[in-house]
């Protein structure tokens, strides 16, 4: 097993145990902005290397299937789940959007078997951390006549600080190329596994705080943040196989399509459609998704990846 | 000492911008806001990560300027947010900065 999926389950034990484990949250605050900037940089770097037009449909089929799958996570919670409006396009937008960090896991999974893949990847979360948002905000508010503030909305999810930080580091890494940023390579690139490490406990940490939430729904929660998933990461799959991907930048792509996002969508959600119930989005996307993802997830979309170019051919 | 209001509002910080732009637009002539954590009618709140922070946001001002914030806030947050409001009798030592 990864170590760092071991830290993430140390956390989740002291959690469980009332442990007082507890970590600042200023290092907290500065570890994910360490993560940020090293998964851009390393991103701009290889961006530097690629024909940037040769690109253009890959990062177009990636915005398409940013709009797919909220639209997808809507009519399944609406119409199977029988959840109301709000909650349901709450979900949409979780799933639609992306966790950096459950990609860092699948990125560090990937180096550590020496599986080769688009190093430029980083590109894809920020392209998909956004769509899934605003078509979620899109869906709750379908014919009401209560307004949203799209100007403060875009303003916040646009200048949101991980949408900053990985533009910005993709940004530096592509003007800087790679000679230039090799002095800094030792703190972005060399340490980036430990500043993993210690985000994974603080991770479980927190996804196991939100148990007792995934308690009161267990059934719908537990089916819910499992098979969306995993029905996304085909999607993903088939996604990055239509777009050219490699097997493993394929299986990046379907990691990010069965992540939900935690940070950027709970916090737009939660001005745009407060009649959502927060806990409901964030004990699937953070209590049961998450772990999943990490636990059974990464490995399982790598072998998904690999499976669906065998049969491609 | 001039008599004054103190409005304490501990709400999410999801509400911190729209709420601190609202006050100065309500009549307040500034606030002091600190990152906090506790318990409530909406469960735990333990400021361990970016959507599980709460914020005190605090405001010197006189009597009817309170009565318009708190009206404000129940309004348009009460129903869905998880915020509680009250409001103290404070003196101050400069009346005319509040």
């Amino acid at each position: 097993m990864d170590p760092v999926v071991l830290f993430f389950l140390l956390g989740v034990a002291a959690r469980l145990a009332r442990s007082d484990l507890r970590l600042p949250e200023s290092m907290y605050e500065g570890l994910s902005i360490l993560l940020l900037l090293a998964i851009g940089l390393k991103g701009g770097v290889e961006l530097a290397r690629q024909p940037f037009l040769e690109l253009l449909p890959q990062m177009l089929g990636v915005i398409l299937l940013g709009l797919l799958l909220p639209l997808i996570a809507y009519l399944v919670v609406r119409f199977l789940g029988r959840l109301n409006r709000f909650d349901s396009a709450s979900l949409a937008a979780h799933y639609g959007s992306v966790s950096v960090v459950t990609f860092a896991v699948a990125l560090a999974h990937l180096v550590d078997r020496r599986i080769p893949h688009e190093e430029y990847a980083a590109v894809f979360v920020v392209l998909l951390e956004i769509p899934g948002i605003v078509v979620g905000i899109l869906l709750a508010k379908l014919g009401t006549t209560h307004g949203v503030r799209w100007g403060a909305l875009a303003h916040d999810v646009f200048l949101g600080r991980s949408i900053v930080l990985l533009a910005g580091g993709l940004a530096i890494g592509w003007i800087a190329g790679p000679q230039a940023l090799e002095p800094h390579g030792r703190l972005f690139f060399d340490l980036f596994k430990g500043v993993l490490a210690l985000f994974m406990l603080e991770m479980g940490l927190v996804a196991a705080a939100r148990l007792g939430d995934v308690r009161q729904r267990a059934g719908f929660l537990i089916l819910f943040g499992t098979l969306v998933p995993m029905t996304f990461a085909v999607i993903g799959a088939l996604c990055g196989l239509a777009v050219g991907l490699s097997p493993g930048g394929t299986m990046l792509l379907a990691t990010l399509a069965a992540s939900a996002s935690y940070i950027a969508a709970p916090a737009a959600i939660r001005i745009a459609v407060p009649e959502a119930n927060p806990s409901l989005s964030l004990a699937a996307a953070l209590g049961v998704t998450f772990p999943f993802n990490v636990l059974a997830g990464v490995p399982l979309y790598l072998w998904l990846s690999n499976t669906i170019h065998d049969l491609a051919g | 000492m001039h008599p004054r209001k103190l409005v304490v509002i501990v709400a999410e910080s999801a509400l911190e911008k729209a709420l601190t732009r609202e006050l100065l637009a309500l009549g307040a002539h500034g606030y002091t806001v600190s990152d906090v954590r506790g318990r409530g009618a909406h469960g735990e709140r333990e400021a361990a990560w970016a959507a599980d922070r709460n914020v005190r946001i605090e405001v010197v001002c006189e009597d009817e300027v309170a009565q318009r914030i708190a009206l404000h806030v129940k309004e348009r947050y009460a129903e869905h947010y998880a915020l509680v409001v009250y409001v103290i009798d404070v003196g101050v030592l400069r009346g005319e900065k509040f």
